[in-house]
Formats: structure tokens, C-alpha cells, sequence
């Protein structure tokens, strides 16, 4: 049983160690019994027909301007896939242009996909360091915010999660990241998905379940997980 | 205050704080406050200036061996060999080094300076020469970007008065030749195309490997040719060269291409021979492969900062026949963000992994991703590491350590066996 798991511009925008989440994703999946497939995804490159799990990254800012005119153009088959329930996971850079705009510090408007009902505004205030949320879903979320843009929910738009300890999206309202049917967008990385399986099993749950119609995991230890938490939360931030 | 004053008062803090078995800030601060032309003012006098030695990885060993190669040369250098690179860790030195007069028996400094705090350094003392090794991925959450920490080599590069000596191969370094003026001397030291393939920085973590051919890049000074455990082969100026090394580590071996150039734009008239035999003898810098004896077997300190660095170590040395033991630590100056140990890949450890520090339990969990086994999850440093010690008596061990944690261990080690001293 394959699932497709496919890397949204893996060269251009792999900082803080997005990577990791598709480590994560790839052995998960092995010890669930299924074989993973990754399909890395760059500017000029053939999108796949059908991915079960779409995951994407951070970047510099020279990162995002090198993707940008290649989002956009893949920004309807994208949107198309997240309306029929794709469990995609997108992290800082790409959390901020699959909102409406980035508008930065010097009036630039980095226009996004608009899967996210968000927009972000750079500013000089870097938001950095450990960082624990709440969600209705998972639970305690835990990770480490490293950006200085800073996101703003539209009407339409659900936080991720609720900042119990860090700043989230913004320094102002407390939300963390934006949910869309199964799109996650998400400041975290550290990487986000070693250290909260919970949100890892969600994108291979729902990856399997639209693409077999059904998901009965054998159990994974997490026992490493439970405890780099424990020892994270508590750290400085 | 009168500078002799200054200097009195500082020496004397110098000498308490190191009864205390303290550190450098405290008296690097105090002449920092009291007397702020103290470091410029002692620096201008030297003859051949200052030297700027920046980057992120491999600052501490290629201060070692330019110190080493100019000192074969037969001038007097100082240098701040804690790898205390702040302003006021140069004023502590100084202090340690300067008579009453404030006169400093040196010909040259040769300082090495992390990005931030070179920035700052360049402000108020311009190089004659600076030397720019690398920009990678390090503590990102203090500098926020790598296209930032490349702005400030910049500045330290254009700062630099005479000659900038840079990495050909960091596609960032390079870039950084074009934004100077036409006064400024540009040199670079660089790889053989058989090489580059062992030196992945951080654009080439995914995707294939898109490096420059070498008809299009600029002509180095000193090539790294090839290399193996015993030694180095460099082209310098069409002429090839073989010599052993006591270094260790890929990174090492081709900064001392970097030392090289560096030492021969300073003593243009130094005879290769000469320059050789003196890079020949250099040991590893503290802490940086670093071999300490402990109830008869060797063990091996490796500092680890960030991915390419420790990818670097890995591919470096060979797990076989080794209890290998890895430390992270998150305090700030290892980085509080545990991301990098996701960008770097275990997989070739064969043995079961020791793991320790305040963040073992992240390190565990990466191993776990790679399936790589682990003997034991200990926190504390210290029992960890006595532990480790009395689980393989009769095996040489290799720790790989962030910052602090090397510095704790080695402050361990240092109970139970001869470890030199660095100050």
C-alpha cells in the first residue's frame, strides 16, 4: 500500500529542519506497514497526479522570491486538492504564502494562494524561541518559532492552536498557525512532526483513509517523543 | 583613568577571576567600561596589524594553524586562543600579554571573531587582512538568517583594509568579492572538482548538487587537491604539494588551504617547505577532535555547532572500533532550536549511541528516526560520561559535543585525567 507523500520545493525552502517532518512521515509510515513514496517538488518541476500528503517548509527571503512565480501558477491545482481533503502541512514560509499576501517592510505584496484565510505583514520584531500551544485536537503542541512576519487570521481562518508560551502568529491575538479542512499552517518547526506525532498520525490517518479507506495502526513507542516534550517544555525559550 | 592604571586594575581582576577558576568577561569588561581605546590603541602598535578570522565552523582550528605557520616565519603573534571571541574577551588577552606601558611583544594579532561580534570588532579596529571560511547554518535563532550572517562577513570584508583571503567554494563567501572596491585585495583558497562533492553546504541538503565547474570559478591560491588519514596534496601557484597532517576532519584539512593563503599573502617571501613542515605539526584545537587519554584508551572530542559541520564530522570518522558517544546541549550559545540535528543524517553510525545533554531526549528521538541504536539515554553530563567510561574500558571512545557540552565535559574529564589547560 503506497502512500505519495509530495515535498513542496524542498531546495528552495528547507530551513530549520523541515526536512525532519518528512523523515518523520516516511518511518511512520513504514512501521504502520505502508511504503512510502516522497516526490520532491521544485520550481519548473511536473506536479504528480494524485499525492496523499503534501508538505512544505521555511525559506530564506531569497527562498521565497525564487518560488513564488512557480507557486502561484501551481497555487489552483493546490487549492483544488485542499477543497477535496488533502491533509497538507505547511510551515512558516510556505504557511505565509498560502495565505492572501506577505506584504513586506518596504510595501512589497508577496501575493499567496489564498488556501489560508491569512495574511502576513513583516515587520522588525523577530519572534523566535521555544514555544508550547494548545489545540482542540492535538493537545499540547510543542516547537520553536523562528520569524518576523507576523500573521493575521481573516474571518474564515481557525487558528492551529492557542499560544500557551511563545507568541504564535503574531504578538497581539495568541493564535497560532490557521487550519483549513485538512491544511495545517504552522510557525513551528523543531522539527514540528518528531516531537508531536499526534499531528503526524492526523496526515497519515487521513491520508489513508481517503486513499484505502481505512487506517488500523499497529503501535508506534513514542516513549523518546513523550520525553524530549517533557524536557522542551520546560526549557528557556 | 590612566591607561597604566587601566591596565594595573585589569591584570590584577585577570589574575582573581582566574583563582576563581572564572572566566575572561569580567576582566575583558571591566577595561571595556573603564578605558575603551584600550584594545585599538594596543593593537595599532603592532607592525603587521590585525587579522580577522570569521565564518562559522572551523574558526578556533584555523586560528591555530595561521598562528602556527606565522610563528615558523618568525613573527611574534598574539592571539585569543580561549576561542573567547568577544571584544572583551580580546581585552582579557590582551591583559595577560601586555607589560605595565602597555606595550604588546607581538608583531601581528590574529583573532578570531564569530560574525556578530566580528562586525562590532571591525567597527572600531579595521583588519589589514581577513580571512572569511564559511557561512553556514548555526544558531540561526541569535543571527535570524543565513543571508544575514553573510551580510555581516561582508562588512567585515569591507572593513578590511588590505587583502581578504575566502572560501571559493561558499557560494555566499564568493559573492561577497564582488561587493568590494577595487582597493581591496581579493584571494581565495579552494577545492579540486574531486572534492567539492565532500563539502555539501546547507543549499545542498535536497536536490541534486548544483556546484559551480571550476573553469568558472575564480582561480584559487591554494587548492586543496586531495587528501587522505595521513595528509594533504595542494596545488599552490601550479606547483603541487604532498604533507602529512595531525589534523583531523575534512573541514580542518581544507582550512588549512585557507591558513595557507592567508599566511602567504602576510610573509609573501615564506618558502613553501617552511610553511609545511610547520602546518605538518599542528594539533587539533581543544575540543575539535581533540584526543585526551582516560584510563588508557583515547578519546576523541568532537564539536558539533550545526548540520554541515556535524555531517562533516561523521563522514571524518569511522565509527568502526569505537564507543562513540554524542552530547547536545541547548544552552544559548549551542543554539536553543533542535532543528538542526533533523539536516543531519545518522544512519552511518553502526554501533549503539550514548546519548546525553539537556536535550538527549531530542537526540534519542532522532536516532530513533534513523533507526540507529541507542545503549543509553543519560541527562547529566557527568554520570553520563562516567558511565560511558566504565561501559567501555577496553575500547577508544568518540564524543560528539555542542558548545557547552564540551565544555563540561572536558571540565569533567579534567578530574580524573591530564587535560590541558586553554586560557
Amino acid at each position: 500500500m503506497i502512500i505519495t507523500i509530495l515535498q513542496l520545493y524542498p531546495r528552495d525552502m528547507n530551513i530549520y529542519g523541515d526536512n525532519g517532518n518528512v523523515q518523520v512521515l516516511r518511518r511512520r509510515l513504514e512501521w504502520y506497514g505502508y511504503t512510502p513514496k516522497v516526490i520532491e517538488y521544485n520550481v519548473g518541476d511536473t506536479l504528480p497526479k494524485q499525492p496523499d500528503i503534501i508538505i512544505g517548509g521555511g525559506g530564506q527571503d531569497s527562498g521565497q522570491e525564487k518560488i513564488h512565480a512557480d507557486l502561484l501558477k501551481i497555487g489552483p491545482t493546490l487549492k483544488q486538492w485542499a477543497d477535496d481533503g488533502v491533509p497538507m502541512l505547511m510551515v512558516c514560509g510556505l504557511y505565509q504564502l498560502f495565505g492572501h499576501s506577505f506584504k513586506t517592510l518596504n510595501n512589497l505584496v508577496l501575493e499567496g494562494i489564498s488556501i489560508l484565510d491569512v495574511t502576513t505583514y513583516g515587520t522588525n520584531e523577530r519572534l523566535i524561541g521555544n514555544i508550547v500551544t494548545q489545540s482542540d485536537s492535538f493537545g499540547e503542541i510543542i516547537g520553536y518559532e523562528n520569524h518576523s512576519g507576523q500573521t493575521f487570521l481573516g474571518p474564515n481562518a481557525q487558528p492551529f492552536a492557542i499560544v500557551v508560551r511563545g507568541a504564535g502568529n503574531n504578538s497581539k491575538d495568541g493564535h497560532e498557525g490557521a487550519l483549513y479542512k485538512n491544511v495545517i499552517g504552522t510557525y513551528l518547526h523543531g522539527s514540528i512532526l518528531p516531537k508531536n506525532p499526534k499531528v503526524a498520525d492526523f496526515l497519515i490517518k487521513t491520508a489513508a483513509k481517503r486513499r484505502y479507506g481505512s487506517f488500523s495502526p499497529d503501535l508506534i513507542d513514542d516513549m523518546f517523543a513523550d520525553l524530549a516534550r517533557q524536557v522542551a517544555r520546560e526549557r528557556p525559550r | 583613568m590612566p591607561q597604566s592604571l587601566t591596565i594595573v586594575l585589569g591584570k590584577a581582576i585577570r589574575y582573581a577571576a582566574r583563582l576563581r577558576g572564572g572566566g575572561s568577561a569580567l576582566p575583558g569588561l571591566f577595561v571595556e567600561r573603564i578605558s575603551p581605546r584600550f584594545v585599538p590603541d594596543t593593537l595599532a602598535q603592532l607592525p603587521h596589524g590585525v587579522v580577522v578570522i570569521s565564518g562559522t565552523n572551523g574558526k578556533t582550528t584555523t586560528t591555530k594553524m595561521v598562528v602556527s605557520l606565522l610563528e615558523s616565519q618568525g613573527l611574534r603573534v598574539f592571539t585569543n586562543r580561549t576561542g573567547s571571541n568577544f571584544v572583551r574577551g580580546v581585552a582579557a588577552a590582551l591583559l595577560g600579554e601586555i607589560d605595565i606601558k602597555g606595550n604588546l611583544p607581538a608583531d601581528i594579532a590574529v583573532l578570531e571573531l564569530d560574525e556578530a561580534h566580528a562586525v562590532k570588532f571591525v567597527e572600531v579596529i579595521p583588519p589589514r587582512y581577513s580571512l572569511l571560511l564559511n557561512v553556514m547554518r548555526d544558531q540561526l535563532d541569535r543571527f535570524g538568517e543565513i543571508d544575514s550572517t553573510a551580510r555581516m562577513l561582508e562588512k567585515v570584508a569591507l572593513a578590511t583594509t588590505d587583502t581578504v583571503v575566502m572560501n571559493r567554494e561558499d557560494a555566499r563567501v564568493r559573492r561577497i568579492a564582488d561587493k568590494l572596491p577595487k582597493t581591496t585585495n581579493v584571494r581565495f583558497f579552494g577545492l579540486s572538482d574531486k572534492l567539492l562533492s565532500h563539502f555539501p553546504n546547507d543549499d545542498d541538503l535536497h536536490g541534486p548538487l548544483k556546484k559551480t565547474p571550476a573553469d568558472k570559478r575564480p582561480a584559487a591560491e591554494v587548492v586543496l587537491k586531495d587528501f587522505n588519514e595521513k595528509g594533504a596534496a595542494f596545488t599552490i601557484a601550479k606547483k603541487d604539494f604532498v604533507t602529512p597532517l595531525k589534523l583531523k576532519g575534512v573541514y580542518n584539512i581544507y582550512n588549512s588551504a585557507a591558513a595557507l593563503t592567508l599566511v602567504r599573502t602576510i610573509a609573501p617571501e615564506a618558502s613553501m617547505n617552511s610553511l609545511l613542515r610547520a602546518l605538518s605539526t599542528v594539533t587539533p584545537a581543544f575540543g575539535r577532535g581533540e584526543t585526551i587519554t582516560v584510563a588508557g584508551q583515547p578519546l576523541e572530542l568532537v564539536l558539533v555547532k550545526n548540520p554541515a559541520g556535524f555531517r562533516l564530522s561523521l563522514e571524518s570518522f569511522n565509527p568502526e572500533g569505537y564507543a562513540t558517544m554524542i552530547a547536545i546541549n541547548d544552552n544559548y550559545a549551542d543554539g536553543r532550536d533542535m532543528s538542526w540535528l533533523w539536516d543531519v543524517d545518522f544512519t552511518s553510525l553502526s554501533s549503539s549511541i550514548y546519548v546525553t545533554g539537556i536535550r538527549a531526549y531530542d537526540m534519542a528521538l532522532r536516532l530513533q528516526y534513523d533507526e540507529v541504536s541507542i545503549e543509553k539515554v543519560e541527562t547529566e553530563l557527568a554520570a553520563a560520561l562516567t558511565d560511558f567510561i566504565q561501559k567501555h574500558p577496553d575500547t577508544p571512545k568518540r564524543i560528539y559535543c555542542t558548545y557547552t557540552a564540551m565544555l563540561a565535559l572536558r571540565k569533567e574529564l579534567g578530574k580524573i585525567t591530564q587535560v590541558e589547560v586553554v586560557s
